[in-house]
């Protein structure tokens, strides 16, 4: 058996009092796109930040290509080949949309340059179009590609993203799991967190459904999709 | 009131301006980076002051009479060791209270003024230091009673402002580190997972703020020749107003805030009355506070999401 690209081998994490997730158990093969889905408040976003050390986990471990990466401090984890886009986009408001794409090229100092810069304004035209503008006047879906762009500047092994299609209109949201479909298509893995069941799991090969903290359930994209449970909790009205 | 006095007036408010500009960076970028009112910032300056006169006794006796010369020396250690002051104090006093709450920062600032004072006064004494005049030609414009004179200090005191005031804009806007401040600033969560060593950054911002705060410091003591270990309060409190006003945060508005500041200062003690010049900068302070919190460049709170 080979060893999963990411592997997150029983890990808690706690917020002051509150326990955020419960031995949290998953991997992420090379190549695979994975989705977590859960509601509002499972655990989604904390079980992405906490493989950048935010919170610390409080037990268990998070191996990267077989190493231990639940100690090493935030600001090293990007240079080994992840890369988040976080709930909310989180684009740096008051700097250009190119000077934020820029700083997505920090964790490979700032080597990447104009090859990356095309490549991401290829993948969204419309970032060139803006790349004057302040990162803050952008729409949510522009902020949204901005932080996918942003993403990607440094080349990432394992691209993970927050809740992409959160507060987007259906179209945006469309084209932005085509989006992340070609990134996949380029050798990207990728895992992505949704409380839009119905497109992640298209998307997706597996998913996993996060309950309070818990993996509740696990199985291919489109088993889940079928599943009558998930249908009903996750996929009401779609 | 005559022409020449009211020009005369300017000069010296410029000139004062520009230093409250140079000190006022230092609390208007760690304010941006930590969101915490540096209050050692001044007592930074003022060890700043006694270093500016032993480097000079130093050098002089070491032989150096060129005064460009003995001076570039001056600025360089100033410089290097009020920086590795600032460094050591973030290190020590705030960076073990990062996480902690808003308040225990400040009150570790407030802790840190009054050792730096108490410290300089008990390795240098409580006596007024000084340095000889080493720069006194003047410029004068004008003849009789009706003058203006320009000293060469007053000149290098605002063409070096000026100067530094470019290098840092340019750097903060131009550079990657520049580019990785500002990221810090903005989203200091989101820079470390991009890969920004944010508490290297926190570190850079106060050693930036330390060595403007250095450059006024010699500027400062070449002009007036006195100095004692109390200079620090005063002046930091002026040019923390200077920030306030200018917009807390905005390294435009720290220097726009220290040039209105100094020269309605400057105006006020010669139109109005000398001795009130301190109540006046404070007062102004106190209605910024009340009327335009934000200050003039500066972004309202409500912006932050």
């Amino acid at each position: 058996m080979t060893t999963p690209l990411l592997d997150i081998n029983g890990i808690s994490a706690f917020y002051g009092p509150i326990q955020a997730l419960r031995t949290v158990s998953l991997h992420i093969d090379t190549g695979e796109i994975v989705a977590i889905i859960g509601a509002n408040g499972a655990g989604k976003s904390t079980l992405l930040m906490s493989i950048f050390g935010h919170p610390r986990i409080s037990g268990g471990e998070i191996r990267y290509n077989n190493v231990d990466i639940s100690g090493t401090p935030t600001h090293r984890i990007a240079a080994m080949g992840l890369a988040l886009v976080p709930e909310g986009r989180r684009v740096f408001p008051a700097m250009t949309v190119a000077e934020n794409l820029l700083m997505g090229a920090t964790p490979v100092n700032d080597r990447s340059g104009d090859a990356d810069l095309d490549r991401v304004y290829q993948l969204f035209p419309l970032l060139k179009e803006r790349r004057k503008q302040r990162a803050g006047t952008l729409s949510g879906g522009e902020q949204q590609m901005l932080a996918i762009g942003r993403g990607m500047m440094s080349r990432p092994t394992l691209l993970l993203l927050d809740e992409p299609s959160l507060g987007l209109a259906p179209i945006i949201v469309q084209r932005i799991f085509q989006t992340l479909r070609d990134i996949a298509d380029s050798g990207v893995t990728i895992c992505l967190v949704e409380q839009n069941a119905n497109h992640a799991l298209r998307l997706a090969d597996r998913a996993y459904v996060l309950v309070n903290g818990d993996i509740k359930m696990t199985g291919s994209g489109s088993e889940l999709l079928g599943n009558p449970d998930i249908r009903r909790a996750y996929l009401a009205g779609a | 009131m005559d022409w020449y006095i009211l020009i005369q007036q300017l000069i010296n408010g410029l000139t004062l301006g520009s230093v409250y500009g140079l000190i006022a960076v230092g609390y208007t970028m760690v304010y941006g980076i930590i969101g915490m009112i540096n209050f050692a910032h001044g007592d930074v300056y003022m060890v700043s002051a006694y270093l500016t006169a032993i480097s000079i006794a130093v050098f002089t006796f070491f032989g150096i009479s060129s005064i460009p010369f003995l001076l570039l020396c001056t600025v360089i250690i100033t410089i290097a060791i009020t920086s590795v002051y600032g460094w050591a104090i973030e290190r020590v006093a705030y960076r073990p209270l990062r996480d902690s709450t808003r308040l225990a920062p400040l009150i570790s600032a407030i802790g840190m003024s009054l050792v730096l004072q108490n410290y300089v006064q008990l390795a240098q004494g409580a006596r007024n230091q000084g340095v000889p005049t080493l720069i006194d030609q003047v410029f004068r414009i004008g003849d009789g009673d009706a003058f203006v004179q320009i000293t060469y200090l007053q000149i290098i005191i605002i063409s070096v402002s000026v100067v530094s005031m470019i290098l840092l804009t340019f750097l903060i806007h131009k550079s990657d580190l520049g580019r990785r401040c500002r990221a810090t600033q903005q989203d200091r969560i989101m820079a470390g997972i991009l890969g920004v060593n944010t508490d290297r950054i926190i570190s850079i911002t106060f050693v930036i703020g330390s060595a403007m705060a250095a450059i006024a410091g010699v500027l400062v003591t070449l002009y007036y020749g006195s100095f004692d270990f109390y200079v620090g309060f005063i002046t930091g409190i002026k040019a923390f107003t200077a920030a306030v006003l200018g917009g807390i945060g905005s390294l435009p508005g720290a220097m726009l805030g220290g040039i209105i500041l100094g020269l309605s200062e400057s105006l006020f003690s010669s139109f109005v009355n000398t001795d009130y010049k301190d109540v006046f900068a404070f007062s102004l302070l106190v209605l910024i506070l009340i009327f335009k919190p934000e200050g003039i460049l500066g972004t309202p709170e409500t912006e932050k999401v």
